[in-house]
């Protein structure tokens, strides 16, 4: 399980904190999804986790014991991760690229075993860049990429994933895989923290929502109790409806046109 | 890169380290270098083949393998294709630690000393930029507090010139544009000892440099202490190409260009390409130095100009491939 316990994170020179004592965990097994509006610290939230931005106070635990005292390449054996953005610096081929998933497996001098290359194999054929695996990364579209992404992090394993808006880009299809493949990650007992902004997606794939508003949690909890509109339509400051998807019978967000032209005129 | 390409690159070495032995003031033959460094043949070829030439394109070689594989390790672990290991201040410190030595009249034998303590300060000085804007590993501030230094130990050279006599302007302008003219074995000694260890550590940081380059935050989540990990390299990269610079004085393009040579080979994992460059680096050195040799005889051409006047069409070719 990974816990984050009353973290507190402020940027060098800014006033207020991006994350203002988030209390939030994602247990084995399911799917808990960040929501929020931009801004609101869910990515900080996550290059936390990595290490990358430093902690004022708090917690962040994986199994109870506290990632700055497990280092990072324990934790990368553990925890997967697709961030937000990345680019390649220089062309590597697409199979090079997720091969890199297996650096926390491997270390600095071990040799590709079957296990590795099996699990590259497999996660290229799950995210669907098999076909591409000769291709250079620089000649992937904005989509293929993101798949190449989820690809990468699949490799490498571990018992969580975590993945920063990893639909960017995708389309219809290729979003569906992507959430199918993290409820598969799911059932089969992984621990899965998703931040996203497919709210219709998210509420039918996650087990439990965090909504988190200017670094604090606004609702947390079941998918019923946050996909409301009293609790979203304050935080994203937009009029919204949640009815029931008639198809799936899961609550959707339908956002509102803005009566009366409050729109300042361009 | 496929083992027929590890073949060609140690060829080419070869064949450039023979060629580079049999041109100069007198030509020899391949078969009577061979025999000179034997040290059968006539007197004057093992005179000039083995005490005269070799020691110098051991030098250029040397110079070559440091500055393709600092570049190599420096572009990776800067994410940036137009890095290279002067960019960073190595040169300029370098530069002012030699030229300081020399204005201050310090013996011909400590000079290189001198401009290692100047590369080494100007790195250190870079870090502490970079690490005083809460940059860190960040490669973008690292690049910049390498600029940045760079611009500073300029105006200082150009200060401390500004009030030296000729032949102190002379002698340093000719070791700033670079030349392996003065190569000694024990000088080459020292080089090796700092191209191979470095070298080495560079190539075991491959797979770093392979995380790295993807950046930051994706090199964090497989498991990498970015800020430990760039930080080391960095150090690593600049102390081969210093240690160049106290041998040879500056040889510019060589760090920049090679690394991109390499990757059109197919070098893609950064093992391979430190490696890879080391072999075309070295090549690369040695057949400028006897470009700088006999090009306009008897004048020498400064060994900095002519690598950059190589460096300069591949430079035009890699930012046609970048844009």
């Amino acid at each position: 399980m990974i816990e984050f316990a009353d973290l507190h994170v402020r940027y060098p020179r800014q006033t207020c904190e991006a994350l203002d004592g988030i209390t939030l965990s994602a247990p084995y097994g399911a799917i808990t999804a960040v929501v929020g509006p931009n801004g609101s610290g869910k990515s900080t939230l996550v290059r936390a986790l990595l290490g990358r931005v430093a902690r004022a106070a708090g917690d962040i635990r994986i199994d109870g014991a506290d990632v700055s005292a497990l280092g990072r390449d324990v934790v990368a054996r553990r925890v997967a991760v697709v961030t937000q953005r990345e680019e390649a610096a220089f062309p590597i081929a697409v199979r090079d690229y997720v091969a890199l998933g297996r650096f926390p497996q491997r270390g600095a001098w071990g040799r590709d075993t079957a296990e590795d290359r099996r699990a590259i194999e497999d996660a290229m054929r799950l995210a669907e860049v098999d076909a591409l695996a000769d291709r250079s990364v620089h000649q992937l579209s904005g989509g293929e990429w993101q798949r190449a992404r989820v690809a990468r992090a699949l490799a490498q394993g571990g018992d969580a994933f975590v993945a920063d808006e990893p639909t960017t880009f995708l389309d219809v299809a290729h979003e569906m895989l992507v959430f199918e493949i993290l409820g598969q990650l799911a059932r089969a007992g992984r621990a899965v923290l998703l931040v996203s902004h497919q709210l219709n997606l998210v509420a039918r794939f996650a087990d439990r929502l965090v909504l988190l508003q200017q670094g604090r949690v606004a609702a947390a909890g079941a998918v019923d109790d946050v996909m409301r509109a009293e609790v979203l339509e304050p935080v994203y400051a937009w009029p919204v409806v949640v009815t029931r998807d008639p198809a799936v019978g899961a609550p959707a967000l339908v956002p509102l046109r803005r009566s009366g032209g409050t729109l300042p005129s361009p | 890169m496929r083992p027929l390409h590890w073949v060609l690159l140690v060829v080419a070495l070869a064949v450039s380290a023979v060629v580079a032995l049999a041109f100069g003031t007198i030509d020899v033959g391949a078969g009577a270098v061979m025999r000179a460094l034997a040290g059968a043949g006539s007197r004057t070829d093992v005179y000039v083949i083995r005490d005269l030439r070799l020691p110098r394109v051991v030098l250029a070689a040397l110079l070559g393998a440091g500055l393709g594989t600092s570049g190599a390790a420096l572009q990776g672990v800067l994410r940036n294709p137009l890095a290279e290991p002067y960019l960073l201040g190595v040169s300029g410190g370098a530069a002012v630690g030699a030229v300081i030595a020399w204005s201050a009249g310090v013996a011909f034998a400590l000079l290189p000393l001198a401009a290692f303590t100047g590369a080494i300060v100007a790195v250190t000085l870079s870090l502490l930029v970079a690490h005083a804007t809460h940059g860190r590993g960040d490669p973008r501030v690292l690049v910049m507090a390498g600029v940045v230094v760079g611009a500073f130990a300029n105006a200082a050279i150009m200060i401390v010139m500004a009030n030296a006599d000729v032949s102190t302007v002379r002698s340093a302008l000719w070791w700033m544009m670079g030349s392996a003219a003065e190569a000694t074995w024990t000088q080459n000694a020292w080089l090796t000892a700092y191209v191979l260890v470095g070298g080495a550590a560079l190539f075991a940081m491959g797979r770093t440099l392979d995380a790295l380059s993807l950046g930051e935050d994706s090199a964090a989540g497989l498991g990498v202490d970015v800020d430990r990990a760039a930080r080391r390299i960095y150090l690593i990269a600049s102390l081969v190409a210093a240690a160049t610079v106290a041998a040879a004085g500056l040889v510019g393009f060589v760090g920049l260009i090679v690394p991109h040579i390499a990757r059109r080979l197919g070098a893609t994992g950064h093992r391979v390409l430190v490696a890879a460059s080391a072999l075309i680096g070295a090549s690369l050195v040695v057949l400028a130095d006897l470009i700088a040799r006999v090009a306009l005889p008897p004048a020498e051409l400064p060994l900095g100009a002519v690598t950059a006047v190589l460096g300069v069409p591949f430079f035009l070719a890699t930012l046609r491939r970048l844009t």
